[in-house]
């Protein structure tokens, strides 16, 4: 018998992910001093897994493809919320299987696994939201818990340090964010993406909303860790715990992006303020910038670390810089492949990035060291974890070893499609220039003869578990590619068919 | 799905190799080698079709298409098959790695899983090189193919074996891109004429003209340009002067069963691409320039060969020699006749197997004396006769010996490539005395180390070699004799696929 769940119930994943959080915070109180490391832990993976198996069923069963406006219209839930949140969701189990091990000695556990799921939530929701003032709520949602997540270890400098950077410039940020958001409403009365959308067009205040956009551009940068707003990142990604930087570095910025696409492209339609009659405010350039600037700079940062970490924070910038493609090559025509291959790419990323970190994480646990030579003939100790970074490195750089080659192609493919292949060429060449750096932590681990005196007698359960879940899913997206490039491509045309 | 089941079962056992304990890895790598190689055998016992892959009206062997990836206009198919090139080329792959574990026994003593599995990943990718039939699929396993051979060469090389994985490494992969760039510059000239990187249908409209200008290139020029930059990619590759400079470096420093397997197979994904891309999709580029490839063909013979005489470290002899045979493989090809392009193809088998003889044979001179220097032994006939003996065996076959595999190979290239263009005389005589120095260099380097009395300057005992090194080998040296005697066991089948692409056959431009 077929029956209709509530509308309400589209928000499953988000709720999953928030009654998980806020659950973990009832059983920490139930008795604070003594609560069981292994049922908060259990319980926050239980919750994500459950976002995950919800939001790939509705996925399955096609609930977004007729979007599901919720509360006046300011949450709409279609294939790209979706696809978002399933993305969200199995970044965040990753972090919290793999913080078992991680947080095994540290403070407050239940804290910080409420607020991995809240931070995940406020994702989530960031990639439903359809209005300005939802979008500004769920990233404030998202980052509020993340700045104490860097902070968590407080009797480590740099984790406290990183902490107060990063939210230093959130809060600046935001406020540019929401003097953006303000100077738009004040032009056009309305802070719903489709009622902004038809009333941009006849405005004369071209400038004023010029600014507003321009501000927007600049809040979604600062989430994405987009130049000029990205400084922030390496810090914190150094500073934080491994797992959070994980977190942050791939399913934070998935945030910003999400949410970046559905508000450029819905509320600010290229056909409109671009390249039609009354075009004025060519935020499409701005974006081209953005991206040549900001994977040009990323990946050239990277390649001049001493750090590993750092090296995979700025390279993180890099891909941010990739992804950006898929609002610079925006046309007004047929945008549905390019926004596809960012999103694809994006969905990828998600593994493939936070299975980088986690192997840092691993690498913490057994204090190697931070530095390219601390990794020295790892992999005599410890091969199969140094196998599995190796795949997740050289799909990084986009060896066809698994889904990062596809998703990269796919991406620079519509790029080309689209009329701008000199973005692409940008792309592919910071691509090859990419390989030399993670490739120097392959070499490091396999060819370099062993300088430290390490001795990596634990295993810790959990790190391995998350780090080759998100190794095989990784390259499972290789052969598997079929099916994430039409959900992508569902999710695209979301937004602009 | 026979192909498909190839490739998953080599995979699934790199897999298992590499987590298995070191001490089971080596047998365990070499049994589980067996199972592709049997399917590799019994594929070539049953193995029926005709024609060439990429060309219209031929029928391939174990062929599965499907579609992979649908993405707006361009989609991605998963297409494999099989024809006479690719045939000898997958039977050669399985054989060379098996026959390449067995001989890891005695020189791999530490991390032996990783190595193990590592070599079966790189037969996996191999076979995939070999039968993927779509361009991207292809391009997948291609560059799939350095990772292992990067890790393998930098961990378990020589002394310099850090320097010369990554010149490797570096070589080949922007090698790669540039060739790349080139192939992916033809398909978006197709425009709208092919909506998939299927390779069949790219050369088929590629061969009808049906390449328009791309921007403001016109389509003489893409097809020039296009034709250069594969070419470019393919050469470090095989290697051709001038490009060859990281093969002696990657091939001294690499253990002996890596060198078999880059002699032997990994060469060969060159040779194998130029006649797939350059000289099936562009033959009239091909001819238009033929002199000029030649000359690099000619050049690399002569040059290599001469580089080969100069050294005297026994395995860079073998090295250099190896971009000497690969330049009878190119001036083959250029030929575009019926003999020049089977004898080239048939050369790629030859030397695979030839090659992999003379690595191994090596590499057990060397695990015994522990020198490979040409200066300090002498004698060793009387200390190892079956080792010596299948040397100097290979070495005859190296040099072309008639009733060897490598007689038949050259004698087709030189019948094929004379008089075959204009010029072509000349470059092929000068090939031809290409043969004297290969003879000159390995009989000179033998008569030193094999002949006389027995004396070695080193610490170790020298003595016969294991059962599990001479028998490697043996194998190897019945193949190339049994392929010199009756060349129609691949010949024939490889006829079949490369008469297709001769003009004079009625089936070129």
């Amino acid at each position: 018998m077929a029956y209709q769940l509530p509308t309400w119930m589209s928000l499953g994943p988000t709720l999953a992910l928030a009654v998980t959080g806020l659950l973990l915070l009832v059983l920490d109180s139930i008795t604070p001093d003594r609560t069981d490391r292994g049922l908060l832990a259990g319980t926050a993976a239980l919750g994500s897994l459950v976002a995950v198996g919800l939001a790939g069923w509705y996925l399955l069963a096609g609930t977004g493809e007729e979007p599901i406006r919720l509360y006046q219209n300011s949450l709409v839930v279609d294939t790209m919320a979706l696809f978002f949140a399933f993305v969200f969701a199995s970044v965040t189990t990753l972090v919290v299987v793999a913080s078992y091990d991680y947080m095994r000695d540290h403070s407050y556990q239940a804290e910080y696994y409420a607020l991995v799921l809240l931070a995940a939530t406020g994702m989530t929701l960031m990639a439903a939201a359809n209005s300005l003032a939802v979008v500004f709520v769920s990233l404030e949602l998202s980052s509020l818990p993340s700045f104490a997540l860097v902070a968590i270890l407080k009797r480590n400098r740099g984790s406290v340090e990183a902490g107060l950077k990063y939210f230093l410039i959130g809060a600046l940020s935001s406020a540019i964010f929401v003097y953006g958001v303000s100077l738009v409403y004040g032009v056009t009365g309305s802070l719903l993406l489709p009622e902004i959308a038809s009333s941009v067009g006849g405005t004369d205040l071209t400038g004023v909303l010029g600014i507003g956009v321009l501000m927007i551009l600049g809040g979604f940068a600062y989430k994405t860790a987009s130049v000029p707003f990205h400084f922030w990142a390496p810090e914190a990604y150094e500073g934080a715990p491994a797992p959070v930087s994980a977190f942050l570095s791939s399913a934070s910025k998935a945030a910003g992006f999400a949410a970046a696409f559905r508000v450029f492209t819905v509320a600010f339609p290229v056909d409109q303020l671009v390249t039609g009659a009354t075009a004025g405010v060519d935020w499409v350039l701005a974006a081209q910038v953005l991206a040549v600037v900001t994977m040009t700079l990323g990946n050239f940062a990277a390649a001049t670390q001493d750090e590993v970490k750092r090296m995979l924070a700025y390279s993180s910038i890099g891909h941010a810089g990739y992804v950006l493609i898929g609002l610079a090559a925006l046309t007004g025509g047929d945008d549905q492949l390019v926004l596809a291959g960012g999103m694809a790419h994006l969905l990828v990323y998600g593994f493939m990035n936070t299975g980088a970190f986690l192997f840092i994480a691993l690498t913490e646990y057994w204090s190697v060291g931070r530095y390219f030579e601390d990794f020295n003939g790892l992999a005599t100790q410890a091969p199969f974890a140094c196998a599995v970074m190796t795949v997740l490195l050289f799909n990084l750089a986009g060896l066809p070893v698994g889904g990062g080659f596809m998703s990269k192609y796919f991406l620079f493919g519509a790029a080309v499609g689209a009329g701008f292949w000199w973005l692409a060429a940008v792309g592919a060449i910071n691509s090859a220039l990419s390989l030399y750096y993670y490739s120097r932590v392959v070499k490091a681990m396999w060819i370099e003869e062993p300088s430290g005196d390490f001795d990596i007698e634990s295993k810790p359960a959990g790190l391995y578990a998350a780090l080759v879940a998100a190794a095989v899913v990784t390259v499972l997206v290789l052969p598997g590619f079929g099916p994430v490039w039409q959900y992508a491509t569902d999710a695209a045309a979301a937004l602009v068919a | 799905m026979w192909i498909e089941a190839l490739i998953a079962v080599t995979m699934a056992s790199a897999l298992v190799v590499f987590v298995a304990p070191n001490k089971v890895a080596a047998k365990l790598s070499f049994a589980l080698s067996l199972l592709p190689l049997a399917g590799s055998l019994w594929m070539y016992s049953t193995y029926e079709a005709s024609g060439n892959a990429l060309l219209a009206g031929s029928e391939l062997a174990f062929e599965t298409q499907f579609r992979w990836v649908t993405a707006g206009p361009y989609g991605l198919n998963w297409h494999v098959g099989l024809d006479g090139i690719s045939m000898p080329l997958v039977a050669l792959t399985t054989v060379l790695t098996s026959l390449a574990l067995l001989a890891s026994w005695t020189p791999i003593d530490e991390r032996q899983s990783q190595f193990y599995g590592l070599m079966l990943f790189l037969e996996a990718s191999l076979l995939g090189v070999f039968s993927a039939l779509d361009f991207f699929l292809w391009f997948v396993f291609w560059e799939m193919v350095l990772v292992p051979m990067y890790v393998l060469i930098g961990v378990w090389g020589g002394p310099r074996r850090k320097y010369a994985a990554i010149k490797m490494f570096v070589y080949t992969n922007i090698a790669s891109l540039v060739m790349f760039i080139g192939f992916i510059a033809l398909v978006f000239g197709l425009g709208d004429s092919v909506t998939t990187l299927d390779m069949p249908a790219i050369a088929q409209a590629l061969r009808a003209g049906e390449l328009g200008s791309l921007g403001p290139v016109g389509a003489d020029a893409l097809r020039t340009a296009a034709f250069v930059a594969m070419f470019a990619g393919f050469a470090v590759k095989v290697p051709v002067v001038p490009f060859h400079t990281w093969l002696p470096d990657a091939h001294v420093e690499a253990p002996t069963p890596v060198s078999i397997m880059l002699a032997g197979v990994l060469l060969k994904m060159g040779t194998y691409a130029l006649l797939r891309f350059n000289f099936t999709m562009l033959p009239d580029v091909a001819q238009q320039n033929a002199q000029i490839i030649a000359l690099f063909a000619v050049v690399s013979v002569i040059y290599g060969a001469m580089l080969a005489l100069a050294q005297s470290d026994l395995k860079r002899i073998v090295a250099y020699s190896s971009v000497s045979s690969m330049g009878y493989v190119i001036l083959g090809l250029v030929a575009y006749t019926l003999y020049g392009m089977g004898g080239a193809t048939f050369q790629m088998v030859a030397h695979g197997l030839i090659s992999g003889l003379m690595f191994m044979a090596v590499g057990v001179i060397y695990n015994t004396t522990h020198t490979r220097m040409v200066s300090d032994m002498s004698g060793l006939a009387s200390k190892m006769p079956i080792t010596v003996a299948v040397l100097v065996a290979g070495a005859f076959g190296y040099m072309g010996l008639p009733l060897m595999a490598g007689f038949a190979a050259e004698l087709f290239i030189f019948l094929g490539s004379f008089g075959a263009f204009a010029g072509s005389v000349w470059f092929t005589a000068a090939a031809m005395f290409g043969i004297v120095v290969v003879a000159g260099y390995l009989l000179f380097a033998m008569q030193r180390t094999l002949f006389g009395t027995f004396e070695v300057e080193t610490d170790y005992e020298v003595g016969p070699a294991a059962f599990h090194d001479v028998a490697p080998l043996v194998v190897l040296i019945l193949l190339v004799i049994l392929l010199g005697v009756d060349p129609n066991i691949f010949y024939t089948m490889i006829q079949d696929a490369v008469n297709p692409l001769v003009p004079a056959a009625g089936g070129g431009v």
